[in-house]
């Protein structure tokens, strides 16, 4: 399992590598400095590595991030709002990484998001929530059909306001 | 999971690696972790010299000196484990941490760790500049410094164990007890003077309190030349009392906060 959110930080004052390494050994992963290399690739931050996180931009602070969260290779994976702070084509390939590594690795992603489109996007089955509570579920195109809408953004306003009423 | 090995010694490795990292980042760090107790061992040294030819009583055989350097170690030990906690803190890291495979009782051991190597960093050059600046060596008490430092040692652990649950339960409103609590006991573990000058009703705290007869201990060996086992082996099981609370208070107040969701939320 691993995770990553931009509201969790890591440690500032520790180079790219440093935190990666560390996080490699906390899982346990055998030739940690190997795998830093494979995900430091993955996510093209390979000419980050020796920097300070605290000199990063947040947007390369989020690819740290989400480098150190395959680090494991997890079987499960938690995202929150994995995309915060990316530009737009950043965030394809971001997406697409993930889809890859989901696909190849047979992975479970858990994904919190309120990019709608993001979710139409990546994810096979979408949960709504309101204040906490479980108000709709399904693939995004059962949700399209049953609310009979273009796209997930709509089914959300609908459902939103379906139950403010 | 494939390809990957997992062991309690490895993540303990791994969070001592990442405070290594986190030290050697900072020189001025360094410098001031042995910066502090050097300048208490300077300043009483002077002190202890102005006394001297008055009150031989209070500075034979180095008493003064020595009893600041080692009321210093119980004050680095804990500083420096409630700091590496509060780094955690500080950086909102403590999400990511126990996200990984990371065990409260293994983040425990780090911290004491690191606290071990910080603490040393901070108090071996101030010990061996006592030796040309003043002529006091604390090495020549030969195994008893040992004692004397182990237990102070845990006594800093120990405190640091009841600050770091309050700090998870409770947020980083709660960081200025970091400065406070070896303050609150120093005046019962009779650091400068002996336990009979305290009143009786501090006394009977002061028999609760480890460092107290460490302090005694060390003020019968240094000034009568008498090796007190018992004081130490009383420190020693208070020690073990306290760290054995602390740990409980810890993990109850870990397993609150990861109930209430406060892991995630803990940072600045």
């Amino acid at each position: 399992m691993n995770f990553s959110s931009p509201y969790v930080d890591l440690p500032q004052r520790l180079t790219v590598r440093e935190n990666l390494l560390v996080y490699a050994k906390l899982y346990g992963v055998i030739n940690p400095g190997n795998r830093v290399a494979e995900v430091a690739e993955s996510f093209r931050i390979e000419n980050l590595l020796n920097q300070r996180l605290r000199r990063l931009s947040s947007g390369q602070k989020t690819r740290v991030s989400l480098a150190k969260s395959l680090i494991n290779k997890p079987e499960f994976l938690l995202l929150d709002e994995p995309t915060a702070s990316l530009d737009p084509d950043t965030t394809s390939w971001i997406r697409e990484l993930l889809r890859q590594y989901r696909d190849k690795e047979g992975a479970t992603i858990l994904f919190a998001s309120h990019d709608m489109r993001e979710v139409e996007l990546l994810c096979d089955k979408a949960l709504l929530m309101k204040k906490g509570k479980l108000v709709e579920e399904g693939t995004p195109t059962q949700l399209l059909e049953k609310y009979n809408r273009d796209n997930l953004e709509d089914v959300f306003l609908q459902v939103n306001r379906r139950k403010e009423e | 999971m494939t390809g990957l090995k997992n062991s309690s010694w490895g993540r303990i490795l791994a969070l001592f690696t990442r405070y290594f990292f986190l030290l050697r980042s900072s020189w001025p760090r360094i410098i001031e972790i042995a910066y502090w107790p050097t300048m208490q061992m300077v300043m009483w040294g002077f002190v202890s010299k102005h006394f001297a030819p008055s009150s031989p009583e209070l500075t034979a055989g180095g008493v003064l000196i020595s009893v600041v350097l080692i009321w210093d170690t119980l004050f680095r030990s804990h500083i420096s484990y409630t700091l590496s906690f509060l780094e955690e803190m500080w950086s909102r890291n403590l999400g990511n941490l126990f996200v990984a495979p990371l065990r409260p009782w293994e983040l425990m051991l780090g911290l004491a760790c690191i606290s071990l190597i910080r603490t040393l960093i901070g108090m071996v050059p101030a010990a061996l500049l006592a030796i040309p600046f003043f002529g006091v060596s604390v090495f020549e008490m030969g195994f008893p410094l040992f004692a004397f430092f182990f237990n102070l040692v845990l006594t800093g652990w120990a405190m640091s164990q009841f600050v770091t649950a309050i700090l998870i339960r409770y947020g980083l409103g709660a960081e200025s007890l970091t400065w406070v609590l070896p303050f609150l006991i120093a005046p019962f573990s009779c650091i400068y003077y002996p336990l009979s000058t305290l009143p009786a009703w501090m006394q009977d705290v002061a028999s609760f309190i480890p460092t107290t007869y460490v302090f005694e201990g060390m003020r019968a060996l240094l000034i009568e030349g008498v090796w007190r086992q018992d004081l130490l082996l009383q420190a020693l099981g208070l020690n073990v009392v306290y760290l054995g609370l602390g740990m409980g208070t810890f993990l109850f107040a870990f397993r609150v906060a990861r109930t209430h969701g406060l892991l995630l939320q803990a940072g600045e």
